[in-house]
């Protein structure tokens, strides 16, 4: 039963970040009709927003020491951060929490980046194929995580847990079990907690707002709503925008989870498209459904006593539902009847 | 008209002159016969082949070994200050390149990929004419490299490579490892482990799923079941996986009380900083503190796993803080032609390529066969290790191996482990035979 329980809390885990990147890869799909094989380095973008945040905030002071020298014969480096010189405790605390503050940071920027790739390149290919689509936003991917590389270099770069949610949190106490039977990491729970608020806030942002009316008026007719007088493109390029943004705060606040490196997009992009596929192009509760949905498939398959029955299935399970799901139903879940079907 | 006549005394000195003759260009290049081999460099340049990943999962690994064989190519061409070439014993190199001839190199990028890799072997050899090629950062690396090395007649001097495979059982007469392997490393930490954390343990290992992997898990497996411990699970892992949530949590009931991860390289760096967020190092299971162990320690990845490092144990081939006069000479020039102290991976391609030209010079020749015999069985010191034995046997370098600890309170950000314990040579020498395999014939190849 514990065993049962730590792993839905994984799978919840992991569908939330599925879903988090599906949601705005499956926007851009419905809105645009493009098939972005860059929303993976978006989220990789993201981290970096969480790297670069800390790189800033803990800049140091460097004087240089000449009275000891280094085992390699060079004078030592003394090094003083400069933010806790200038704000004393509060400056420890703003290090200590680097990466939830460094959200501040991401969603202009990520803002910018999405609106500037939408203007810049993918809306010059909204009238090409998808195969064209797939070719310059992969290739896009590629450029961004070298641009990335070549300043960040290609290590992992950990970015620390808020002291305060470094622990794990004993929920076996708080279900009436013995201490310390099922404990689960608080920066986890809140990942989770941050995942079905920004999808909450993408929902409620799109159901009752009027530019979120007007989009999904957008996605269901295109013609219509140009017809109509209303500038759809200016905001479908927001929309573009705003899947960036979705795409780097689930990027900055992963980052304590996975090191962030210049390959973590291509990692995740896989993973989203199967995401997607499932849950229905163009679908935004679709894409949330099968995010927690292939989450939680993962994470049972890959308890031994499944393992024990079907060697391997934890690495091809969410494969092999796309792959029934392709097969039984082509438009996914919950996407609509004549999108990507063939 | 002359009349030719035939007599005893003519075709005797006749036969005599022309034996003279044809038999002159023998005596005067003797053994020449033999050297027709794969690149000689008496026909052109004298180029090295450094294939490291220089994209990929193991970049820095990779990129930092890269910067270990330029230096050692300096170092051989008499350029800078030397480096071990003032503490190696004994030495034949003289700082004026390889038997009178500056080294020059090429290099790769393996993007840390098997097939990469040989390829970028292969058009060393074939295309830019390479006498000697070397680097990698995962075993599977290496042995396609020196299979391939093999074929063509080439040597291959082996970088980062930790399985027991490289030099047992896929062990190759034209490949040699400076680096240690799993069964060392297994032998080396357990008498630490029984010191810091008794014999009565339960040991949980998660795995890397590939060569290296297995045979690490085989040798510690085996290494802690010797001191008295259980081993509850061994679970495999893919290759490269991100997040080790799934793996972890079934640790949390098992009944372990000691987590031991056969991770390297971006493994280690996500799955350790990971099962330190769910809380394992501040359980207690069957009345101990639960204790997680990485066998095989990087300081680059070290670096990478953050806090998560401090306090846990490992080995490592090298470090750079050693007191050693090899280790402070190659530190010093590593030191200042880049700013950094070296890593184990880029002391391992320094050696390496050293270690080469050292026997290049010693066997007068860069005929391979005789390469290969000056190798084997060397005896060295002052490279950074202590006294060192490169075993005809199996080409596999024993000498002492280091047990480190993640600092507690590092100085510096390279300032990462600290060197607990040395395990000394013979106790990590081990019977060439328990891991098979045929080193194969000394003839080259044509290329």
């Amino acid at each position: 039963m514990n065993a049962f329980l730590a792993q839905l809390l994984n799978g919840l885990d992991k569908g939330g970040a599925y879903a988090l990147i599906a949601l705005g890869l499956t926007l851009v799909f419905g809105t645009l009709g493009v098939v972005n094989f860059a929303h993976g380095a978006l989220f990789m973008l993201g981290c970096f927003c969480a790297v670069t945040f800390r790189y800033l905030i803990t800049l140091e002071t460097v004087t240089i020491d000449p009275e000891n020298l280094s085992p390699w014969g060079t004078p030592v480096e003394v090094r003083t951060p400069l933010v806790q010189n200038w704000f004393g405790d509060f400056g420890a605390v703003l290090v200590d929490y680097s990466v939830p503050i460094s959200i501040l940071l991401a969603v202009p920027a990520m803002l910018v980046i999405g609106i500037a790739m939408e203007r810049g390149i993918i809306k010059h290919f909204y009238k090409r194929s998808h195969a064209e689509q797939i070719l310059v936003t992969f290739g896009l991917a590629i450029v961004l995580q070298e641009i990335v590389k070549s300043f960040f270099g290609a290590n992992p770069i950990p970015q620390p847990i808020p002291s305060d949610l470094r622990s794990a949190a004993d929920i076996g106490v708080w279900l009436g079990m013995d201490p310390h039977t099922l404990t689960y990491p608080w920066w986890r729970i809140v990942y989770l907690a941050f995942s079905a608020v920004v999808i909450g806030g993408v929902f409620a942002f799109l159901q009752f707002t009027t530019f979120g009316m007007v989009v999904r008026a957008g996605m269901a007719d295109r013609e219509t709503v140009g017809v109509l007088g209303i500038d759809i493109d200016r905001r479908f390029t927001i929309v573009f925008g705003l899947a960036a943004v979705v795409a780097g705060v689930a990027g900055v606040m992963y980052t304590p989870l996975l090191a962030p490196n210049y390959q973590l997009g291509m990692d995740f992009l896989v993973l989203s498209f199967v995401v997607v596929v499932v849950g229905g192009m163009g679908s935004l509760g679709g894409a949330v459904a099968a995010g927690f949905l292939l989450g939680i498939l993962q994470s049972f398959a890959s308890m031994t006593e499944v393992k024990s029955l079907v060697p391997g299935i934890d690495q091809v399970v969410i494969y092999l539902v796309a792959v029934v799901i392709l097969l039984v139903r082509p438009r996914g879940l919950m996407g609509r009847r004549g999108i990507m079907e063939n | 008209m002359t009349k030719f006549r035939m007599t005893r005394r003519g075709i005797l000195k006749g036969a005599g002159a022309g034996l003279v003759t044809l038999g002159a260009p023998y005596v005067f290049t003797k053994g020449a016969w033999a050297e027709e081999f794969c690149n000689d460099p008496s026909k052109g340049r004298v180029v090295f082949g450094f294939n490291v990943p220089q994209t990929g999962s193991y970049t820095e690994e990779g990129l930092d070994q890269l910067k270990g064989y330029q230096l050692a190519v300096k170092h051989i061409n008499g350029e800078g200050d030397g480096g071990i070439l003032n503490t190696l014993k004994p030495v034949a190199l003289k700082g004026n390149g390889l038997l009178g001839r500056k080294v020059e190199y090429v290099t790769g990028d393996t993007q840390t990929n098997t097939d990469v890799a040989r390829d970028g072997a292969r058009r060393m050899i074939e295309r830019d004419g390479a006498i000697m090629v070397s680097g990698c950062v995962t075993s599977a690396e290496a042995i396609a490299q020196q299979s391939l090395c093999q074929e063509m007649g080439v040597i291959y001097m082996s970088g980062l490579t930790h399985s027991n495979d490289t030099t047992g059982k896929d062990k190759r007469r034209y490949g040699f490892r400076h680096f240690f392997n799993a069964y060392q490393s297994g032998v080396a930490i357990a008498p630490i482990l029984a010191q810091e954390y008794g014999t009565e343990r339960r040991a949980y290992h998660l795995t890397a799923d590939y060569t290296w992997g297995w045979t690490q898990e085989e040798s510690i497996k085996a290494a802690t079941e010797a001191l008295g411990w259980e081993t509850v699970a061994t679970v495999r892992t893919p290759l490269g996986l991100g997040d080790y949530s799934q793996y972890l949590t079934p640790v949390l009931n098992s009944g372990a009380d000691v987590l031991i991860l056969n991770h390297y390289g971006h493994d280690m760096v996500n799955s350790l900083p990971q099962a330190t967020q769910f809380g394992l190092r501040d359980r207690q299971a069957n009345g101990k503190n639960f204790e997680i162990i990485v066998p095989m320690f990087s300081e680059l990845m070290a670096v990478g796993a953050g806090d998560a490092v401090k306090g846990i144990i490992g080995t490592s081939n090298w470090h750079w803080a050693l007191e050693d006069e090899g280790t402070k000479a190659f530190t010093k020039s590593y030191g200042e032609e880049y700013g950094a102290p070296p890593s184990q991976s880029s002391h391992t391609g320094y050696v390496q390529a050293i270690l080469y030209a050292d026997a290049v010079e010693r066997a007068g020749t860069f005929y391979p066969p005789e390469v290969i015999k000056a190798l084997e069985g060397f005896e060295f010191d002052g490279a950074g290790n202590g006294p060192t034995l490169y075993r005809d046997s199996d080409h596999q370098c024993f000498k002492e191996v280091l047990v480190v600890r993640g600092n507690e309170n590092p100085s510096s950000k390279f300032d990462v482990l600290n060197v607990i314990g040395k395990t000394p040579r013979d106790k990590v020498t081990y019977d060439p035979s328990i891991f098979g395999g045929e080193l194969g014939p000394y003839e080259p190849n044509q290329c």
